[in-house]
């Protein structure tokens, strides 16, 4: 590795830790002020204009609370829990591509954390260690409502992560039929889906010239799976059991100042993530278009960037109005709607897309 | 030892341990039950579909989980001592005196003027109900009857009281199951019938505005655009709750067949109110003993059938339409003439007449120093507030303060049917429970 390759890795982390923080801060400020709205209310007005710096406010505040630790908690897990529930939340981003490389001196630049090639493995990981940080912080609070919540989330992480992990293998199954063999990378999955349709059906391209390559349009269904189970992953309402703050209050019941910021940045981290993987994985990533040569240039290398921040917080709004929407289902519910509905939704789906693809592919067996 | 269980040359914890045998290892004591069936069970010869814990679980498989007084959706300040396997609710103990404040026996200190401010403190969500029920005894103790004027304001106020009684609990059956945008969607409207109460008496509660003997004052000018513009825009809005939970199934999972409660259960208990409604039981004070000229007007009582959460639910959007029916048939038929009654030991004179009549004056200082005298006797009148039956049970020794105030108050009973309610009931259903039985605390306590 050379100096300049080196220094690229570095400003590149730095960049996607950054575009990550600074988008929490507002995600946390758009769902308070996109709620209130739907909810006739006001929302925070007083930091910043239009209390867009809400968020700092109370994360200062966070800051410099005491952190009590009650007498009878588990003392070494106690203070890992929110850092287990932090670090895969910011591991999981740097995997997601939220901009088109470019090439500076030869170097060529991957606006992304890492460009993994089991970048999808590595999210399913990460999602799943995130889980323990849930349980742990439930146990060894030594309390019981937060126990319950860590019963909960234990229960809920494996149902919905099967379903999550089965829609993303029927992506990365139509992936493969769309370029150069299977690929794992998000990076690689999100190039595929440049351009538009064309005439992939030679009867519809006068249509199909105009509508985006994107995943969503044939793997619709495992679209629509992916984000529920997401919407359960990050524990968000209406699967948010773990922290139902009429039920059990929730998970970091025990948690207060800076550990309680960790729990709360975690989860909101998770959500901009997820949406950034949902939007990779189906809505075509940072591909638009960049109008070249009719604007400046810097203008047309932004545009991926400000296409993908666009769809990523497209889905962040349906998270915010889903939550102002719905009730909580009961926890035999959100048993039933993931056993029963999702798992074989999802595996039909998978065997239905692994049909259509090898008759796109080898043709009927029967013309053999 | 029990007769039914026989060891099987095994050891028992507690008891003195044995040289184990390498054959030991592993040996249990297993219960032996003569049916058989059970021992099947035991040995996994069968397997029981939908099985369900039975009470003869292990005594640590079970938690006691405290919830409230300080817990969000215990309504104030509500305790229930939960017993649980797993998420699964066993026993429910729920302990109530966290709010009290002896209203009852401070009511026997105010004479018979001053008890007004005393009673509508109790029940903070529906206090022209309390001022109503304690107004209707203090005058079938005395013997006068209220103008027909003063009568029609009483059954307007206290309906769209019921209104607004009801919308809270929805907004907060809607937020304990996790519907917040209802939560504030209902206080929106409740404000509406708020900003009348308050041009209408000055206060958003605790009016004491219904006074023995009428009214305090005759309804303010205007007060029909205001009624309808409620009457009118209330229809619309519960549409859209029914958009928002009516229609959405997960709203409907979450409270049909959940906190049922059967007629003999309800009627054993004494639930009065939505909750008996809900299980069927034709019962509402307003048709059974009707009060300060109800009956002129034409109402339906909607009733449930299964007697969960839902029913409850759908009653009190009913009930809220049914009340601004008659809301509105008082509004057009309200009667003209003087709204307290011409009494002049019980009404004090006219502001102007202090001025020019020494007598006036005297009234009104012997009235509100001393009070007026009830004739002694006891009486017990009740009305239907929004939680039920709410009696007043009041006894006077002939001198102006009461003997002995009792109020009989249906959130305190309608929360001993909640231990039935929640049995076997998972976690979650709880708090769906507790807001269906919509207990205020400040009526359960007093």
């Amino acid at each position: 590795m050379t100096w300049p390759e080196f220094w690229i890795v570095v400003l590149r982390v730095i960049l996607t830790f950054g575009l990550l923080l600074v988008a929490t801060l507002i995600n946390v400020w758009a769902e308070r002020k996109i709620l209130a709205d739907m909810q006739n209310r006001i929302g925070p007005k007083r930091a910043g204009p239009w209390g867009i710096l809400q968020t700092v406010a109370d994360g200062l505040k966070l800051f410099f609370k005491e952190a009590v630790t009650p007498r009878k908690v588990e003392l070494g897990m106690y203070l890992l829990a929110p850092f287990l529930a932090v670090v895969p939340a910011f591991l999981i981003f740097m995997m997601v591509p939220w901009g088109k490389p470019f090439t500076i001196a030869g170097n060529e630049v991957t606006l992304q954390g890492a460009d993994l090639n089991i970048g999808l493995l590595f999210i399913l990981a990460m999602s799943s260690l995130a889980v323990y940080s849930v349980v742990l912080a439930g146990w060894a609070s030594g309390s019981k409502y937060p126990l319950l919540g860590g019963v909960r989330a234990t229960a809920q992480a494996i149902s919905y992560e099967a379903a999550m992990g089965l829609a993303m293998v029927a992506v990365v199954m139509f992936t493969a039929t769309q370029g150069d063999g299977g690929t794992l990378s998000l990076a690689e999955i999100v190039e595929r889906q440049a351009g538009t349709w064309g005439d992939i059906i030679p009867a519809l391209e006068p249509v199909l010239q105009f509508i985006p390559r994107w995943n969503v349009f044939p793997q619709i269904v495992a679209f629509i799976i992916f984000f529920i189970a997401i919407v359960a992953e990050t524990n968000r309402a209406p699967f948010d059991l773990v922290e139902a703050e009429q039920e059990i209050v929730g998970f970091h019941t025990e948690y207060s100042g800076m550990r309680f910021a960790m729990f709360f940045l975690a989860e909101y981290v998770n959500i901009f993530s997820m949406c950034a993987i949902a939007a990779s994985l189906f809505l075509g990533g940072w591909n638009g278009p960049t109008f070249e040569g009719a604007v400046p240039a810097i203008v047309s290398g932004i545009l991926p960037t400000v296409w993908f921040l666009a769809k990523t917080y497209f889905l962040i709004f349906l998270f915010f109005w889903i939550r102002a929407t719905l009730p909580r289902l009961r926890y035999d519910q959100l048993m039933q709607l993931g056993w029963k509905r999702l798992i074989p939704g999802a595996l039909a789906w998978l065997v239905l897309s692994a049909f259509v693809i090898s008759f796109r592919q080898f043709g009927a067996p029967w013309s053999q | 030892m029990s007769d039914d269980t026989k060891t099987l040359d095994v050891w028992v914890a507690g008891t003195e341990e044995p040289e184990l045998t390498p054959t030991d290892e592993g040996a249990q004591e297993i219960a032996i039950d003569e049916s058989g069936r059970r021992l099947d069970e035991q040995f996994g010869r069968v397997v029981e579909d939908d099985y369900v814990f039975d009470d003869e679980a292990e005594e640590d498989e079970r938690m006691i989980l405290n919830m409230g007084p300080q817990h969000p959706s215990t309504h104030g300040v509500l305790r229930l001592q939960i017993e649980l396997e797993g998420e699964i609710i066993r026993r429910t103990k729920p302990i109530i005196g966290y709010l009290h404040t002896g209203m009852e026996k401070t009511g026997e200190q105010l004479n018979f003027s001053q008890g007004g401010t005393n009673v509508t403190r109790m029940d903070y969500l529906a206090p022209f109900h309390n001022e109503l029920a304690y107004s209707l005894a203090v005058e079938r103790l005395l013997g006068i009857d209220v103008p027909p004027r003063a009568a029609a304001i009483r059954v307007l106020l206290s309906e769209l009281n019921r209104c607004s009684s009801h919308l809270v609990a929805l907004a907060t059956n809607g937020m304990d199951i996790g519907a917040i945008s209802m939560m504030m969607y209902g206080f929106r409207e409740r404000e509406q019938i708020l900003a009348f109460f308050e041009k209408t008496t000055g206060l958003r509660m605790n009016h004491n505005f219904i006074r023995p003997g009428g009214v305090a004052a005759d309804l303010p000018p205007g007060w029909k655009d205001d009624v309808a513009a409620i009457i009118e825009e209330f229809p619309r809005r519960l549409d859209q709750y029914d958009d928002l939970l009516e229609n959405n199934p997960i709203w409907v999972a979450r409270t049909k067949g959940v906190g049922v409660l059967s007629a003999e259960e309800a009627t054993g208990y004494g639930i009065t109110g939505p909750t008996l409604r809900s299980t069927g039981v034709d019962w509402d004070i307003r048709k059974a003993f009707p009060y300060s000229g109800i009956e002129q007007y034409e109402f339906e009582v909607p009733l449930g059938e299964h007697g969960d959460v839902y029913d409850r639910y759908r009653i009190r959007v009913e009930e809220i339409k049914q009340s601004l029916s008659i809301v509105e048939q008082v509004m057009d038929t309200i009667p003209k003439g003087d709204f307290r009654v011409d009494d002049r030991k019980v009404t004090p004179p006219p502001r102007a007449r202090i001025d020019e009549s020494m007598e006036a004056l005297i009234h009104h200082f012997k009235l509100f120093t001393e009070g007026y005298k009830v004739p002694a006797g006891e009486t017990y009148v009740a009305v239907e507030s929004p939680r039920g039956e709410l009696g007043c049970y009041l006894v006077s020794d002939g001198g102006a303060n009461p003997y002995r105030m009792h109020t009989r108050a249906p959130s305190f009973a309608n929360l001993q049917a909640l231990p039935i309610a929640m049995a076997d009931s998972l976690m979650a259903d709880t708090v769906a429970t507790i807001a269906s039985l919509d207990p205020v605390m400040g009526d359960v306590d007093r």
